[in-house]
């Protein structure tokens, strides 16, 4: 599997680290409540098909980047710059 | 207090042969990462030329020549090998000081592509990668900075920590590539 840094281009799987699903950026306000915390920690869907997850180019520009990928497929839809989607 | 020598990352290791490639310990000078501060990157690549007379390197580039060499060196980060870093520099960036973090070695000869194909997972053909071009990867398992200086010449950068680990995997590709010729 390639993913295509927007900084570097396509580069190979094995300089990446997977973060897991893309949840970090709706972190629930403080007082949103144990349902809304709980969920944000530790529940996450499993869905077969397109997820967006976090990568970590950590053995080439060190980016963080939101990546859309088909489970079922592996097939890369799409790797943006995280800090450019929080923004 | 101490007389202290300072040793080098290979300590006087002699070039090393195998076949057509040559490895070689080179000694950079001063290394110091710069990395722009928050909405500062302009004025600190238009600051880094007028200072040090070197084009500040886009990604994926390297810019100056031996003894003054801007790597682009990750996001938003460049290294600067060579000179003391110009220290008005700090009004737009984060400097730090890397000299003592990091071990380099030039590596030439006809078939060093062929080398350097059996431990980075980069297409580093001169068609696609050319002088002046760089890339952060992998070094086999090691993370790496890898610069084409020349039509068959490339600088490689691994932690100081593995210098002897960089010769190892090296000089293996070295003789296996040599040995199938």
């Amino acid at each position: 599997m390639r993913l295509p840094c927007p900084i570097c281009g396509a580069r190979d799987v094995r300089e990446f680290y997977y973060q897991g699903a893309a949840v970090m950026l709706d972190r629930p306000a403080p007082d949103a409540g144990v349902e809304a915390w709980d969920h944000y920690l530790h529940l996450r869907e499993n869905p077969a098909g397109d997820l967006e997850e976090f990568w970590s180019h950590d053995a080439g520009c060190g980016a963080w980047l939101k990546v859309v990928r088909n489970t079922v497929t592996h097939e890369v839809k799409s790797a943006e710059l995280t800090a450019e989607v929080a923004r | 207090m101490a007389e202290l020598i300072a040793k080098t990352p290979f300590d006087g290791m002699a070039p090393v042969t195998h076949g057509s490639v040559t490895l070689r310990e080179v000694d950079l000078g001063v290394l110091t990462s710069i990395a722009p501060l928050k909405g500062q990157g302009k004025a600190a690549a238009a600051a880094f030329k007028e200072a040090h007379g070197i084009a500040w390197p886009a990604p994926n580039r390297a810019t100056g020549k031996e003894g003054g060499r801007a790597i682009w060196f990750g996001r938003e980060t460049v290294l600067l090998a060579g000179p003391h870093v110009d220290a008005r520099l700090a009004e737009h960036a984060a400097l730090t000081d890397q000299s003592d973090g990091w071990s380099a070695v030039e590596l030439s000869g006809a078939d060093v592509e062929d080398v350097l194909a059996r431990l980075i997972p980069v297409d580093l053909s001169a068609a696609t990668f050319k002088r002046g071009h760089t890339a952060r990867s992998q070094v086999q398992h090691m993370n790496g900075s890898i610069t084409r200086t020349g039509a068959d010449t490339f600088l490689i950068l691994v932690f100081r920590s593995m210098a002897g680990t960089l010769r190892h995997d090296l000089e293996r590709a070295m003789a296996s590539v040599a040995t199938r010729r």
